[in-house]
């Protein structure tokens, strides 16, 4: 049970203000969800050949230089990291599946949050309005921006508990509602390889999408099998490279809105959210329809 | 060969076959064995199933054997521990219910409310009797789904307004004159409940109330129509207290389905009060199926919950109500003991006023059961006048003195629960706690979380 | 009319004052800058004229009781939930279970209506003059929906005696929801709530929707329905 909220940028003139823009949205949020927050902004695309990690550590002290040094030393290559709160953007020109191999070998209690091109995520427990300073958010620039604030339902407050939900390269899953069906499911991608951090609903609804894609379906696709597939009350938004997709359970007792201007496009489970961006009284609003995918920022 | 020969041999094989024959007819039967599987009960229903078509409804709570309160049992006093006199040395019954938001929390003289049940289930004498007693004791009656009588808030001195998925009756001025409100989300007979209700005729009252069609089988929404989830309840009960100036404590009502998380959520979203309702709950009518097989004992729904209180740093801010099957006394202060703030009674009010009474058997045999079964409340055919709309039938209960054996009854549990409480040397029933309890069976060690009778053992805990 | 800034006063300010009878009884407010806020002029009690600038949250004029209000923007979730009479009207779009409970007054949302529209409803008039989402007049008692634009899928779904107008196209009726016969006293009070509502529609272009009744009294051969 949760709030989540979602801005895309149409206006290239306002990428400087995304974090401006997108923090009073998620902090009108946190009534409904006062657990726990996350976002996840896609910034300062890396170039070609490299791949960019958002990791978190449980100690803010841990020394991510030291981990830098000996992972290029490793690997060799080049690795750069920046220290955010307890969080850690690391660029490197190695392959993925090898530095997150490195990772999972020498630093187990390294938590990899996400993994893309352009894509950090950030995710704490604490009141959004902390989580949002403590990830100094408030001057980031940026294309798009998801977020979500949490209250937790049959899970516990976990910071791995915390949406969003890494899905694959530059995807992320924030969700509000109650699956129903999620630990059959769960024991079903088990099998299938995947590892699993928490009990929570929404992992395993990231999960299924990161393993539909990875298996050659496209966004949409699995999109479509999750509405067959995944039971319960949900609205689901996914952050992806070029913007974002929204999609609702067949029921639709969740609520969701979406508003568009010439300047941006937002979602959000309460209009209230979206109230505060600019243009926001003469934007065009409309209620996303059950068991329909909409995506926005495709190329 | 011989024919006298053959003669013999065939003599010896027809005498040997006599022989055979006479002992079979003497083989003692083996003794007629019921089925365990296929009880008498469970043949019965089989045979009404294939007749009707449709699932049995019925009212009343869980009524198959489970683990409960009985399984546990209070320490007293002894050499560490010394009792209060009786009389002398008070003992304190009170409660304030509330505290958390409200302007106005409820206070209540002894730790035992009155659960919702409905104008509608129960006849306006029922509810007047339940209004009558409750106030003599000091203590709240519940509206239920259908709405508030004048009779009732007549008769009540508190009483706590029910807020349903049906919203039947539900308007403002009512609202405005309760004491308290009751957000439902569910009920320990039917935790997710809703479906036809079957076979239960509204009357020409109740159908004007609800602004229903007389005389049609009632459905029942299992959903609130306006909100899902407690992100969403947060910001209805923010109305509520928005359309009442924030003057009444908001409850939260739930069967006993995950009571920690439930409870949790209920404090996120809000709750002054949370009530958990356990599967010996009450019902008016509802699927069989249901009342036996979804939702939990009360005994295992009491320590979750207030584990989730403790968690959160909320128990005693955000008070428990528990409710399911409370008898006597000594179910009143175990409840207490392990954590509870008060408890609610339906069933039991209902026998203190008078329902399935053995002075009425000759009646319950001509409805097809007996004293102390009857449950098939919402045929309307009750005799002793408390689960009908019949007028003939509601007219044999005067509510004067139905209502004194309410307040008899309720004055002696709390007795009961006093009684206990002085043993265990507290002066105050709110000063209970598990370390004055053991239990009797594996089973109730574990739910209560309280040590095993003669052993330092509490299941799952540590090695005694 | 007196000006209530809702961005100063907060959703309890402005509530205060219009609960507050001794002040506000006769009176007109102007609220501004309600910013999507939730039980906005929810419980107000008294013939009242009500005008909020702007886009309302969750439950705006809920368990309303002889006011009017006008909302200037869109709604949330249970606009005039639990009404017991009055007026509101919305000149945007309205969000989920509009009128939901409702047992008296009238709603006209200008614009669409999402799901739920109606559900529950116990005696208010509601209409809308675009079309209404899934699920509308879900168990709908009494009362009547005006659809001047189309209906989604289950379109008075277990319905019992409300009364269902629609001009437009209905994608689908729910269980025991058939198609009625107009008739003059049906045209009567479906041309009467048109005009109340000043939408402009023409009811001679309505079809009328109602309860088959056959979920009223179980009959074991119709199991399939519940």
């Amino acid at each position: 049970m949760c709030g989540i909220v979602g801005l895309y940028l149409k206006n290239v003139e306002l990428q400087a203000q995304l974090g401006c823009m997108f923090k009073p949205m998620l902090i009108e949020m946190s009534s409904r969800g006062p657990d726990s927050a996350g976002v996840a902004i896609y910034r300062n695309p890396v170039k070609a050949g490299q791949t960019k990690f958002s990791l978190a550590h449980d100690d803010s002290g841990f020394l991510w230089e030291t981990l830098e040094t000996n992972l290029a030393a490793s690997l060799n290559c080049e690795v750069a990291t920046l220290k955010v709160a307890n969080h850690c953007i690391l660029v490197t020109d190695a392959a993925e599946t090898e530095v997150i191999s490195w990772l999972q070998t020498n630093h187990p209690e390294v938590r990899i949050v996400g993994s893309g091109k352009s894509i950090e995520i950030f995710k704490e427990v604490g009141p959004p309005e902390k989580v949002y300073e403590q990830f100094e958010l408030v001057h980031a620039s940026g294309t798009h921006m998801i977020g979500h604030t949490r209250m937790a339902t049959e899970s516990a407050v976990t910071t791995a508990g915390s949406h969003p939900f890494a899905t694959g390269a530059d995807l992320c899953l924030v969700h509000n509602g109650s699956l129903s069906n999620h630990n059959i499911l769960r024991n079903n991608l088990e099998r299938e390889g995947i590892k699993f951090q928490t009990e929570n609903d929404t992992e395993v609804a990231g999960a299924y999408m990161t393993w539909k894609i990875r298996s050659g379906a496209t966004l949409r696709q699995a999109l479509e099998d999750g509405i067959k597939e995944i039971d319960g009350f949900y609205t689901f938004c996914i952050g992806t490279q070029d913007g974002f997709a929204v999609v609702r359970d067949p029921i639709a007792c969740k609520h969701a809105v979406m508003a568009e201007t010439d300047d941006w496009v937002a979602m959000a489970t309460e209009f209230r959210a979206i109230a505060h961006l600019p243009g926001s009284e003469q934007a065009r609003i409309w209620e996303p329809e059950p068991s329909t995918i909409y995506v926005w920022g495709e190329q | 060969m011989d024919l006298p020969v053959l003669f013999i041999i065939l003599m010896l094989i027809t005498l040997t076959h006599i022989k055979f024959i006479a002992m079979k007819q003497n083989i003692p039967r083996t003794q007629p064995r019921k089925s365990a599987t296929f009880d008498d009960y469970t043949l019965s229903e089989i045979r009404r199933a294939a007749v009707s078509g449709i699932y049995d409804i019925r009212g009343g709570g869980s009524k198959r054997v489970l683990p409960g309160l009985d399984d546990l049992l209070f320490l007293g006093a002894s050499m560490s521990r010394y009792p209060l006199e009786g009389y002398r040395e008070a003992c304190g019954t009170d409660v304030v219910l509330g505290t958390r938001f409200a302007k106005n929390p409820i206070q209540l003289k002894i730790p035992i409310t009155i659960a919702g049940m409905s104008f509608g289930s129960l006849s306006a004498q029922a509810k007047e009797a339940l209004g009558r007693g409750a106030t003599i004791a000091g203590t709240s009656t519940t509206t239920g789904d259908g709405g508030m009588t004048p009779e009732e808030r007549g008769q009540s001195e508190i009483l706590i307004y029910q807020y349903l998925p049906s919203r039947y009756g539900m308007n403002p001025d009512d609202l405005r004159k309760a004491d308290a409100i009751e957000v439902v989300v569910g009920q320990g007979a039917k935790p997710g409940g809703g479906g036809m209700l079957l076979g239960q005729k509204i009357s020409d009252r109740v159908a004007e109330m609800r602004n229903l069609p007389k005389g049609i089988d009632q459905r029942s929404a299992c959903r609130h129509p306006d909100w899902t989830g407690p992100d969403d309840l947060e910001i209805k009960i923010n109305e509520l207290r928005e359309i009442t100036d924030w003057e009444k404590p908001i409850y939260i009502k739930i069967g006993g389905a995950r009571p920690y998380y439930d409870t949790a959520l209920s404090v996120k979203a809000g709750a002054d009060v949370i009530v958990i309702d356990g599967m010996q709950g009450g019902t008016a009518a509802t699927q069989e199926v249901f009342i036996e097989h979804v939702g939990q004992p009360t005994l295992a729904c009491i320590r979750p919950a207030v584990k989730a209180l403790q968690d959160m740093g909320m128990h005693r801010k955000v008070q428990l109500i528990v409710s399911g099957g409370i008898r006597n006394g000594a179910d009143v202060a175990k409840a207490l003991a392990l954590g509870a703030d008060a408890v609610s009674i339906g069933t039991a009010a209902m026998v203190a006023l008078g329902d399935n009474d053995p002075e009425l058997e000759k009646e319950y045999q001509k409805l097809g059961t007996t004293a102390g079964a009857y449950d098939d409340w919402h045929e309307g055919q009750d005799p002793a006048g408390i689960s009908t709309q019949d007028p003939e039938l509601s007219k044999r209960l005067d509510p004067v003195m139905a209502g004194r054996r309410l307040a008899n009854y309720l004055k002696v549990m709390a007795l009961e629960a006093q009684t206990v409480t002085r043993a265990c040397g507290k002066s105050h029933v709110l000063n209970l706690e598990p370390e004055d309890l053991v239990a009797l069976t594996v089973e109730s060690a574990a739910m209560a979380q309280v040590p095993l009778a003669g052993t330092d053992w509490i299941p799952g805990k540590n090695h005694g | 009319m007196d000006m209530l800034d809702l961005k100063e006063l907060g959703v309890r300010g402005v509530n205060s004052v219009l609960h507050d009878l001794s002040k506000s009884r006769a009176k007109s407010y102007k609220i501004n800058n309600p910013m999507g806020q939730h039980s906005i002029a929810c419980g107000l009690d008294a013939p009242m004229q009500i005008k909020i600038e702007g886009h309302v949250g969750f439950y705006c004029g809920g368990m309303n009781q002889h006011a009017e209000i006008k909302v200037n923007g869109h709604a949330g979730v249970g606009l005039a939930e639990n009404m017991m009479s009055g007026r509101i009207q919305v000149s945007g779009n309205a969000s989920e279970s509009a009128g939901a409970t409702a047992h008296g007054g009238l709603l006209v949302i200008d614009g669409d209506a999402s799901s739920r529209c109606g559900i529950s409803m116990k005696g208010v008039d509601i209409v809308v003059g675009g079309s209404v989402g899934h699920m509308s007049a879900f168990m709908a008692q009494s009362g009547c929906l005006v659809i001047c634009g189309d209906a989604g899928d289950a379109l008075g779904d277990s319905i019992y005696e409300a009364v269902i107008f629609v001009r437009g196209k209905v994608a689908s009726l729910g269980t025991d929801c058939i198609e009625k016969e107009m008739r003059p006293e049906h045209q009567a009070k479906l041309k009467e709530l048109l005009e109340a509502s000043s939408l402009q529609a023409d009811s001679t272009e309505f079809r009328r929707y109602g309860s088959a009744r056959t979920l009223y009294n179980f009959d074991v051969d119709n199991a399939d329905a519940y």
